[in-house]
């Protein structure tokens, strides 16, 4: 067997078992570990499909910033496991139904793919160029071909981050910010004064 | 004879017995490297505060750093009771493995690196924004408050800075037009004023983002002034307090291999990496070993002398309070590194060599 068989047999074995561990592991915190390793092997088999700038783009935007939010906020959470226990039963019949749509789904991509082809009948793949770096490559189709849905993604982006700052920036009344403007400007002359004190009689104010 | 020892390298067994080889070349080598910039970083802070440093093992102090390894290897492992016992264990190695595994992509000279990728830059930033996972996950493990709100304050702080981090590294692929460290090398050969740091009449942008790269690298690194992770005045010592014996050697050695790494990238992106900061025709008469050798020497001499920046800046500089280092990171250099990526990327397309 040659290495990239065993490598690609070792990196999928990994991520299915991760993914398996995500929705078995008991801590929370597990879970999020399970998931990050999950994605960090996944960006191992899109290196082993010569796709190399997809799976650093994965581990930099999932691993390196997305999954490092949930952890902060999974620990962050007190979890009480009885009570999670409890609501087991009352929550299976559906969590089966969006389980068995979800698997159905992915069966009839299978089956759709195994018949047609990756791209389908239709549509006419990408001629992948020789030579082309990986980023290059995507870029000549991003910026041509899919220009209008790329920032139609980038719009639904910004939207999603003024939603979040909107929900999010309050101004309290009565807080004291520290403004360095302020601070910088400030001259001997204007924050301090100096007052001579005579002996016997103090300072009133 | 030659012939079959020749076929036998190419091979998957051979590739796989040279790459370890080349592997484990790079690794003794940085670790033999960090024991003595450790001993440096000591000893320049010593120096800024006129003290003599460790100067007992060996002649100057050298010995002290394998004294010090001695001394933690052969100490106790203390695992606290009620710790999460794998993930506490796995925190360190985390750290120690991608410390180490982000060296593969470094050119130490012309051809010399492990894996030449394409995605080389990429490559070096998605490994040094996966360090935050030892850190976090240690001081979560370690079911304590200091450790835990250390780990807190240093994802917050990671992460973060890699955001300009990113902007600043975007600046310099869009100025050479690849992602493979070599190539970015190769574009900066001939001389200082062809650095991307130095080189007219970009110098104007990317000065400034060499300066910002450098502190962010301070805060990535969690490096003083920027070490709120483990502020010793106020959390002890931050992740690392439950931490004893080997596996904290594995969390130093692997900040400080993140440190030279720093180092080692802010020469690749704009001091010119292996390149002489003077033209090199000479170079065509000599062999190609003298000239790996020659580049090699520029290289490493540039590493000492960042290094040296980053010692300086935690002899001198105070810690920052938490909100000022946010304030440093989201609203001064993310807005600059921003506006960097536009001029250059303008310059790029209606400069002269559009």
């Amino acid at each position: 067997m040659d290495l990239q068989a065993i490598a690609f047999y070792l990196l999928a074995a990994v991520t299915v078992i991760s993914g398996f561990l995500v929705i078995t592991a008991r801590n929370p915190v597990h879970s999020v570990l399970f998931l990050i390793m999950a994605f960090f092997t996944a960006a191992g088999l899109f290196v082993m499909l010569g796709a190399e700038f997809l799976a650093m783009l994965l581990i930099v935007v999932y691993v390196g910033a997305v999954a490092v939010l949930f952890l902060f906020v999974v620990m962050m959470l007190d979890v009480d496991f009885t009570q999670l226990r409890e609501g087991f039963a009352r929550y299976l019949p559906i969590g089966m139904v969006v389980g068995g749509v979800l698997s159905v789904e992915m069966v009839m991509v299978a089956i759709t793919v195994a018949a047609n082809g990756a791209a389908g009948k239709n549509a006419a793949p990408a001629a992948p160029v020789a030579d082309l770096p990986n980023a290059e490559a995507i870029g000549r189709v991003l910026y041509t071909d899919y220009i209008y849905f790329f920032q139609a993604a980038g719009l639904v982006l910004l939207v999603a981050m003024i939603g979040a700052i909107v929900l999010t920036l309050r101004h309290r009344p009565g807080v004291r910010r520290q403004n360095i403007g302020d601070q910088v400007a400030r001259t001997p002359a204007s924050g301090m004064k100096i007052v001579q004190i005579k002996s016997g009689e103090g300072l009133s104010e | 004879m030659t012939s079959t020892a020749l076929e036998f390298w190419t091979t998957p067994l051979g590739w796989t017995l040279i790459t370890v080889g080349q592997i484990l070349l790079v690794v003794i080598g940085v670790l033999l490297s960090l024991a003595f910039l450790l001993l440096a970083d000591r000893k320049i802070w010593a120096g800024v505060q006129m003290r003599k440093g460790p100067n007992v093992v060996g002649p100057f102090g050298l010995f002290q750093s394998f004294a010090d390894f001695f001394k933690f290897v052969l100490k106790e492992i203390v695992i606290p009771s009620g710790a999460d016992k794998v993930v506490f264990i796995a925190a360190p190695l985390i750290s120690f493995i991608l410390a180490f595994g982000a060296w593969a992509v470094i050119p130490f000279a012309p051809g010399w690196v492990v894996s030449n990728i394409n995605v080389g830059v990429l490559y070096l930033f998605a490994i040094s924004s996966l360090g935050v996972y030892g850190i976090i996950m240690g001081g979560w493990a370690s079911n304590s408050k200091y450790p835990f709100l250390g780990s807190l304050r240093s994802a917050a702080q990671m992460v973060s800075y890699e955001v300009s981090l990113g902007f600043i590294i975007i600046t310099v692929i869009l100025l050479t037009g690849s992602m493979n460290l070599q190539t970015i090398v190769e574009h900066q050969a001939g001389g200082f004023w062809n650095w991307h740091a130095f080189a007219l009449p970009t110098i104007i942008v990317m000065f400034p983002m060499m300066v910002i790269f450098f502190i962010s690298a301070l805060a990535e690194t969690n490096r003083p002034p920027f070490d709120l992770p483990e502020a010793e005045s106020e959390l002890v010592a931050g992740y690392q307090v439950e931490y004893s014996s080997t596996p904290y050697l594995l969390f130093m050695i692997g900040e400080y291999s993140n440190i030279v790494l720093m180092c080692a990238m802010i020469s690749l992106l704009f001091f010119g990496g292996w390149q002489a900061p003077f033209p090199t025709p000479f170079l065509e008469a000599w062999s190609p070993t003298a000239v790996s050798l020659f580049g090699f020497l520029w290289f490493a001499i540039k590493i000492v002398f960042w290094f040296f920046m980053f010692a300086m800046a935690k002899a001198i500089v105070p810690r920052y309070r938490y909100d000022q280092l946010m304030r440093l990171g989201w609203k001064v250099f993310l807005p600059t590194s921003l506006v960097a990526v536009m001029l250059i990327a303008a310059w790029r397309v209606f400069g002269p060599q559009a």
